[in-house]
Formats: C-alpha cells, structure tokens, sequence
C-alpha cells in the first residue's frame, strides 16, 4: 500500500541524508520525496511517498522519531489532504502539431511554458491520476523529456 | 569569560565531570591536546591505536555507568574510532566521540587527512555535529553529553574543525538544552501498566526475558523485586547479564543460541514472555516465527521503535525500565506459593540439563572460567572479545551484580575486550578486571599492553589458547563438513614472550591441575597486566548451540 508522509525537520545541515541514510538502511522504499522550507524558515517539511503495509509504516514512522532533528511525523490520508505534483513536459510539437498539444493542455489545465520549433513544454500541477493520464494522451506526440517534482501534500483544514 | 574554541572544550566537558579521555593526537587535534598539556583535572590516557581509545571509553562507560569520551584526529584518525562507535551503538552504551576536522577553508576539497566524518558516522550514531563556529562548542557539548546518556544511550560524535578550536568566543556552559525533537517517554502510560498487570496475574507459566535495557537505566533492584514477589523465572540476553543474580533460584541464565537449554525451554513452553530492555535479536530468537510460539507478550522499551520491530507485542510499554518495573511491582499484589506447577518444571529442566562439558584430563577452556568465577565469588569484572571465549565466559561465570561484564554484543567485536579492560579498570581503580579472549581477537589490539603496562594496570588476560578463531572452526565443523578454511592460526607468535616484551608478567598453563596455582599467582601482580596463556583443547565447542535458522528448543546440547 501506497503511504504519504509528512516529515516536519529542523532546517539543519544533514537532514535529508539522516532521513534518506535511514530510509535505505532500514531497506523501506522511497518512491518519492520532495523537500522545501515552511512557514517558519528555520523548519523544513519532507513529504515522502513509500511503499508497505502498516506494520512498516508504523517502523518508518518510528524510526524518523529516533532522529533528533526529526520533529513531527505524520501520515497523510488521501481522502484528508490536497495533494499535488509539479510536471515539465516537453513534447514533440511542430508548428502544425502545436495546436492539438494545446488542446490536451486545455483540457487538463496544463500551461504551455514554453515554445520552441520542434517543441513545447507543457506544465502541470496536479493530483498523480490526473498526470499519469495527461502523459498517457501526450505520449503519442512524442514526450522528448519529463521531469516530476515528487508529491506534496497538505492535510484539510485545522492545523496539523 | 573569553576562551578558545579549545579551551571551552574542555572547560565544558570538565562541567559534564569527565574525568578521563581516551584518546590519540594528531594535526587537527593539536589546539585541544595543548590545553590537555598540564591539564589538572582531566587524565587523558594515550592508546596505541585509535580504535583501542574508543573501545576503552566504551568498557569505561559499561562498567561505570558514565559516559565515555575519546578523541582522534581527522581521516584515519576517525576512521579508526568508528569500529569502536558501531559497537556501542550497536550495544546502547553512552559514548561522545570528539574529531578534529580540517580548517573551514579546506573542507570538501579532499584536503590532507579529510574525511567526512558526520557522513561516515551517521548510521552508527545516535547524533553526530559537524562543528564549524566556536560559539557554538558549548551547546554542542551540552547536547552530545545529554543525548549519549538519556533515552535509549548511544555514541555521539562531535567532528569539530580546527579552525573552530582557535577561534575565541564568550564561554558560557548552557543550563539546558533546547532539543524539541528529542523528548524520551520516561514514564510507562498507566493504562498499559494496568493491562500488563492483569496480564501478568492471569499468567500460569510466564518468564522474564531481561535485557540490557536493565543494565542501562539501573533497575536491577527492581527486577529483582518484580521477580520475587511474582515468582516469575528470569533469562537475560548476554547484554543483560548482571541485571540478575545467576546464583539466585529464579536464574535462568542466558538464553538464545548458546543460552542454557533450560532457559530455552523455559521460553518456548511460557504462557507469557516479559520483555524488559531487550530487543529479540536473531541469536536470542533462533527461527523467528516459532519464537515462544505459546506466549503473549509484553515489552517493556524506552525505544519505541523497539516495540514490535521483530515480534508482535499484546501488551507494551514504553518507557524507562526502572520507573516501569517501579510502577508494576506497585500494582501487584504479593502472593505466596505463584507459579509452583511451573516452577517445579523449569527446575526438572534444570536438572535435567545442566551447563555442562567433558570432563577429563585435558585442559578444557569452561574450566578456566569456573575457576575464575570460583576464585572472585562473582566480584570481578568480565570484559570479552568474540567468539567461543565470549560464550564461554558468558555461560560459566555467575554474573551476580550489574556493570561487570563488558562484552560486544551486537556488533560482536573482536579485538573489544583487552581495550574496554583498560577503560574498566580506570572507572574502577579497586577492581579486578579480567579480560576472557581467545588467540585470534586478542592479537586484534594487543598494542594496548603497551597503554596497560605504562599505566601499571594490574588486568588479567586470560587467554582461551585453541590455536584456532574457534567460533568459526565450530561451525565449520558442524556446519561445513570440518573444511576448517583460514581458521588455522597454529603460527601464532609465543603470546608469553610478547606480553613480556611489552612489559607485562606472562604465564603459560597446559594442565588442569596449573589453573587456579596461575590465576593465584596472577592476583599478587598488581603493579602491570599480567597475560595468561591457556593452552587449551584445540577442538572444543560451545554447547548448547542453535544451529543458524533453527527454533531454538531444536539445539545441539553436547
């Protein structure tokens, strides 16, 4: 099972390798893992997507507690939370193509970022369903190039 | 007050009453060895080898219960201290680990004796520091110093660079320290102490499975209370040995692949297994899934990671293990005549099958120890190295009191004994240390003589001499139809000259009948180590022994 999880962090030097280190030495799998500052400069949130049931979960989760710089661990329900992920998509698009491509983009609320001759990159920011089936429609363009950002993801309401 | 970088070091550890630092000079270190340089109150104690200084504070640490402090130079300076940090990390044994690190210019440009140290270290620390800023060398030590000794103890390394120790700074030792993501549960939930306890009352065939998280938060006395007032028999890791009195009735011993067949047993026939301070390692569980396959469980951990990492646990707490059993015994009622039925059995065990090995007129390696044991009446300390040696002074010495024994448990380090020895017998002046090793580990840091007999340590090497590294002949014995690969050392160099040559009293007994003569005569040596070399059985095994992956009811008894 698929579990996205919430890592609140001292902004300190060697953090991302205490939670990586741990994450490989423990041998739990990160499919992915995004890093940025909060609110409050001197904190920094991970939000991590791994694979396994809850018993591994539970182990993750305590095992990142064990961390001093770890501050607050927490799991992030789908159905509970906003979750997106920033896509850079270049396709292949000549001038006549050009139109379909930004057809798709339309219908997914996709931007256009950028033009070139024999392509465009289209950028999207959304929930992991909806990028899977963007990347589906524009594969038969031809996708020259992808980059994701990996998932973040903020809990509804309240404040965890 | 205005210090260096230096200078506030050690004023700081000073603070943190530090009385002795193990440990090895070199370029990056140079500031802090000159305010070492006359210095009163800290005895720093120069090993010949870096990795002898960590394993000195760890023996230090284990048989005082302080926390232990060594320093090394950058590169391999550190490197030949991490050996000694994995195992007391692997063990939970406070230890602050001092580096120096190249100047803030050079760092991250491979410079001369570079190494990254933090990175090298990460995954056998509980914490480590990169120190760049003076200023910031007090709270640095601050934290390290509270965060090896509390919790869940563990090594902490503090890479500090050189240029940091020349720096000038406003030295202030903090009161407290500011920590928000480290805050251990001391005190077991009351909700979870009330279950156990019910738990605990219904149980008809329960056991103690005491670990070294006795050891570590000091809570002999209480398991020894818990113990009696439920008539609950008591098995402890190797880690937990001393936690509870081997010469009492409710000992079981140790348990697991070399464990006494009675506590064995004992644990797989239970109704319910208390877990207190241990973590079910594989050579305590054997073959995982048929563990005390009729037992509830109940963990007591102050690491909550601990709880249910291997085993499923019904009922745990967490919490520090002194408090918890204080808690617990409070809770339930004594009752005379409990567990009757069940200890009747767990003795007819007993009985039945004893620790026991071939007597003859050889000289056999278990008699060694029992004589020993005979000889101090359980008052010494104990510290090993790995492999048969360890599992026999393990199972034929009766640890009667916490912090005598000082052994590499997870790790299993060889080379670890003869360096904690030294570290034990400067936490503990007024004791005799034995070190129980075999002819391979003890040329691992036989170096450290030179250390001993320089500071007139009156230690006892005792030397299980089989001309073998046993442990690994056994199992190729048993295991690999006797194809005894690279476990030959019959070149070992003459142990007795090489002791002398260093300084040290040597001996050598070949007959049975010599043993408790030479450790009589080793007693009256008290000015430098004396080395013993006994010449044992070359081909004798440890028994009982669980075969790797097996349950461990299934153990080869002799």
């Amino acid at each position: 099972m698929r579990h996205t999880i919430s890592v609140i962090v001292e902004n300190k030097p060697g953090v991302l390798q205490r939670v990586a280190g741990l994450f490989s030495r423990r041998g739990f799998n990160i499919e992915s893992l995004a890093v940025g500052t909060t609110e409050k400069p001197d904190i920094s949130r991970m939000t991590i997507v791994v694979a396994g049931d809850d018993q591994t979960l539970e182990q993750i989760t305590k095992q990142l507690y064990k961390q001093i710089d770890v501050l607050k661990v927490f799991d992030l329900p789908a159905d509970e939370s906003v979750e997106r992920e920033l896509v850079l998509i270049k396709v292949k698009a000549n001038e006549k193509k050009r139109g379909e491509v930004a057809k798709v983009a339309e219908m997914f609320d996709a931007r256009i970022v950028d033009v070139a001759e024999e392509s465009v990159i289209v950028e999207i920011s959304a929930e992991k369903e909806k990028i899977d089936d963007i990347q589906k429609l524009l594969e038969k363009f031809g996708i020259l190039e992808l980059v994701r950002t990996g998932k973040i993801a903020l809990e509804k309401g309240g404040k965890g | 007050m205005e210090l260096t970088g230096a200078q506030a070091l050690i004023e700081s550890l000073k603070k943190e009453g530090v009385k002795h630092i193990f440990g090895y000079p070199g370029g990056t270190v140079l500031p802090i060895y000159d305010v070492l340089f006359g210095e009163k109150d800290i005895k720093h104690i120069l090993t010949r080898h870096e990795q002898g200084a960590a394993h000195a504070a760890d023996g230090y640490a284990r048989t005082t219960g302080k926390v232990g402090v060594c320093i090394a130079t950058s590169g391999p300076g550190a490197t030949n201290l991490t050996t000694g940090i994995a195992t007391a990390f692997m063990d939970s044994i406070p230890l602050v680990a001092i580096t120096g690190q190249v100047g803030t210019p050079l760092l991250g440009r491979d410079s001369f004796q570079e190494a990254d140290v933090t990175g090298i270290t990460q995954p056998i620390t509980k914490h480590n520091y990169l120190v760049k800023k003076a200023e910031d060398i007090p709270r640095v030590i601050k934290e390290a110093f509270h965060i090896a000794s509390t919790g869940r103890p563990g090594p902490v390394v503090i890479d500090i660079a050189k240029d940091a120790q020349n720096i000038k700074l406003k030295y202030k030792y903090p009161e407290k320290v500011n920590l928000p993501g480290y805050k251990p549960t001391l005190k077991g939930h009351p909700r979870q102490i009330k279950a156990a306890a019910k738990m605990i009352s219904m149980a008809k065939r329960p056991v103690i499975y005491a670990g070294g998280g006795v050891i570590s938060s000091g809570a002999s006395e209480e398991l020894l209370a818990f113990a009696e007032k439920l008539n609950i028999p008591v098995t402890t890791t190797m880690m937990g040995l001393g936690a509870f009195p081997e010469d009492h009735k409710l000992a079981l011993m140790m348990l697991g692949m070399h464990g006494t067949a009675y506590a064995n047993y004992a644990v797989q026939e239970c109704d319910l297994l208390i877990a207190i301070g241990a973590r079910f390692d594989d050579r305590v569980t054997g073959h995982l899934p048929s563990f005390a396959p009729k037992a509830k469980h109940i963990q007591i951990d102050i690491d909550p990671a601990e709880i249910g990492k291997n085993v499923r646990i019904d009922v745990p707490i967490v919490g520090d293990v002194k408090q918890t059993l204080k808690d617990l015994n409070s809770k339930i009622p004594e009752k005379e005549g409990r567990h009757l039925a069940w200890l009747k059995q767990v003795d007819e065990w007993k009985k039945k099958y004893p620790l026991s090995y071939k007597k003859n007129d050889l000289l056999k390696p278990q008699f060694v120890v029992e004589m020993i044991d005979e000889l101090t009446k359980g008052d010494a300390i104990i510290t090993t190295e790995v492999g048969q040696n360890q599992m026999w002074a393990a199972q034929y010495y009766k640890y009667r009191k916490p912090r005598t024994w000082a052994s590499s448990g997870g790790l299993g380090t060889m080379g670890y004994g003869f360096p904690a020895a030294i570290g034990a017998q400067f936490g503990n002046p007024d004791k005799l240390v034995f070190d129980i090793a075999g002819d391979g580990s003890i040329q691992m840091n036989i170096q450290e003589l030179t250390t001993a007999v320089i500071h007139k340590l009156p230690i006892k090497i005792i030397v299980l001499n089989n001309c073998f590294l046993g442990m690994v002949r056994q199992w190729q014995e048993l295991l690999y139809d006797k194809r005894y690969s690279a476990t030959n050392l019959c070149n070992n160099p003459d142990l007795c000259k090489v002791a002398e040559a260093f300084g040290a009293a040597a001996m050598r007994v070949t007959k049975p009948e010599d043993v408790k003569k030479a450790l009589n005569d080793s007693l009256k040596i008290t000015d430098r180590p004396v080395l013993i070399d006994f010449v044992v059985h070359k081909e004798e095994n440890v028994f009982p022994f669980v075969p790797p992956g097996q349950a461990i009811n299934e153990m080869i008894i002799d």
